[in-house]
């Protein structure tokens, strides 16, 4: 199986606590996958680690085959952050240029990734006269514009309306498509359903790492937000009784709770 | 790193700028009303200098030499303010780090800022030589030329300082007053106020490692003595290069 991330016993300690515990988890190339976990989890760490500028305390991030962060690594990965990151004080177009330059691409190109996140019109804009989506998106274009391997973003569709929504996450699944690794975190469970796969995270660690209908089988409902919940449950009453975790059948004989993990 | 970056990241840098003209229009016409109103102080008074055999005589012209450094502090001043709250605008902002996972190296983010406010400066140099040589008289033994390369030379000195202080302050508050932190020490011991012969020995000392000492004696040559300027100007250099340097130690791409 081709891999564009392994991560190996990562962790990452932030002010002398520990943000990540030991997350093993791997993305197939060309998929969606989706990071969700409520918020203050270790998404954002997790994504810092990722495209090289979170300082790790042990384990080995790979990314599309070379240590994270490498030289390499930078004409290849495109990161959103999850505030949007651009020039306040110049025209979206402005923006879009110049993280295309970077990469040697034209003013077209540029263009381009702006009329592809829906802000053609606003292209002329100042970024601070623009909503908070709108800027968000800006911020998006800047990402997507150099056409990179793997696809980093952090939030993306956040304060976005329904029908652009839509439309972001079905650009995503066309990327996908055409062979770029997308890793899309939200703390939107409904968004969760729109992901070939999860990695379902809280308080730095890795819940479930599943498809979501994997996910959905294993803990017995369709609501993916329900089957977050039932995870989180059943692996606090397996951490409060250890040997629940042996027999959680005999412990819990309630057939609505869930398999203490729902991962493959 | 690639010339090419370096280059559209000056452009960037200037497009900014350019978005901002109450900030250039800044730029350009405070230095020159300030040297107006120095001129204007000091009126045509001059120095009197004690020579040999106790006899006082006249001496330069009091604008010719202080209003003279001044061409050299104000640029210094000013980019170093401009550069300090543009950095920290990165760093804040997130565009540093989003930089720091694209092919931008960071030279080619210190040169650009290094090449787009060095341009900032020669046209203000150019603007507030020209009225003081022309409208406010300047009088100086080197030429218009050396002083506003001079100038340019004290604003890159102020952009390369204020990059790497930028990166000990946490909010443009603390930026701010790193101004007078970390420069009106240095114009209080360049010289200016009080001849560095006549200061205490360990205040010497101190001004000996200030980098403004350096730019503001170069000016002061450059109105008297223009052929002994380029020890001040290798210095000046030299500072330049070992600000750019820390400033480039400081950009981390891994933080916590």
């Amino acid at each position: 199986m081709d891999n564009a991330i392994e991560v190996r016993d990562l962790v990452v300690q932030r002010g002398g606590r520990r943000v990540l515990h030991e997350l093993t988890s791997s993305v197939l190339r060309g998929s969606v996958t989706g990071l969700l976990g409520p918020s203050g989890s270790g998404k954002t760490t997790f994504m810092r680690c990722l495209v090289g500028v979170q300082r790790i305390a042990s384990g080995t991030v790979t990314v599309l085959g070379q240590p994270a962060g490498s030289a390499p690594l930078r004409h290849k990965i495109g990161y959103l952050t999850q505030a949007p990151s651009v020039y306040a004080d110049l025209t979206v177009r402005e923006n879009a240029r110049y993280f295309a330059s970077l990469y040697g691409l034209s003013p077209a190109e540029a263009d381009r990734a702006v009329s592809d996140v829906g802000l053609g019109t606003a292209a002329g804009q100042l970024v601070t006269t623009l909503s908070g989506g709108q800027r968000a998106r800006a911020s998006l274009a800047c990402a997507l514009v150099s056409k990179p391997e793997l696809l980093v973003l952090d939030e993306p569709t956040v304060g976005q309306d329904p029908v652009l929504r839509n439309d972001l996450w079905q650009q995503f699944h066309e990327l996908a498509a055409a062979g770029t690794t997308l890793l899309v975190s939200s703390h939107v469970m409904d968004e969760a359903g729109r992901c070939e796969r999860l990695l379902l995270i809280r308080d730095g660690r890795l819940v479930a790492d599943d498809t979501p209908d994997a996910v959905r089988a294993a803990t017995g409902t369709d609501d993916l937000e329900e089957a977050f919940l039932r995870i989180v449950l059943a692996q606090e009453a397996a951490q409060e009784h250890p040997a629940a975790q042996e027999h959680p059948a005999q412990k819990q004989p309630d057939p609505e709770q869930p398999e203490q993990k729902a991962s493959a | 790193m690639s010339p090419r970056i370096t280059l559209q990241t000056t452009g960037r840098i200037l497009r900014q700028l350019r978005h901002d003209p109450r900030t250039i229009a800044l730029l350009l016409v405070v230095p020159t009303v300030l040297l107006t109103l120095m001129r204007y102080i000091y009126g045509n008074e001059h120095l009197h200098v004690l020579v040999p055999g106790g006899h006082l005589v006249e001496g330069p012209r009091i604008f010719d030499t202080v209003g003279l450094t001044m061409l050299g502090v104000f640029p210094f001043v000013a980019m170093f303010l401009v550069t300090s709250v543009a950095m920290l605008r990165e760093r804040t902002t997130g565009t540093l780090e989003r930089l720091l996972t694209t092919p931008v190296h960071k030279l080619d983010l210190l040169l650009g800022y290094g090449l787009a406010f060095a341009l900032a400066a020669a046209v203000q140099a150019a603007v507030a030589t020209t009225v003081a040589y022309s409208l406010l008289g300047l009088k100086t033994t080197g030429s218009q030329w050396t002083v506003a390369g001079l100038a340019i030379g004290n604003a890159v000195l102020g952009m390369a300082i204020g990059l790497f202080t930028s990166a000990f302050a946490r909010s443009e508050f603390q930026a701010v007053q790193f101004l007078p932190a970390f420069v009106l020490p240095q114009l209080l011991l360049c010289g200016l106020i009080q001849p560095r012969a006549s200061m205490a020995t360990w205040l010497q000392k101190l001004s000996d490692v200030m980098p403004m000492t350096y730019a503001v004696d170069a000016l002061a040559k450059a109105g008297n003595d223009p052929g002994r300027m380029w020890r001040d100007v290798a210095v000046i250099v030299g500072c330049i290069l070992v600000a750019l340097v820390l400033g480039a130690a400081t950009l981390r791409r891994r933080t916590d």
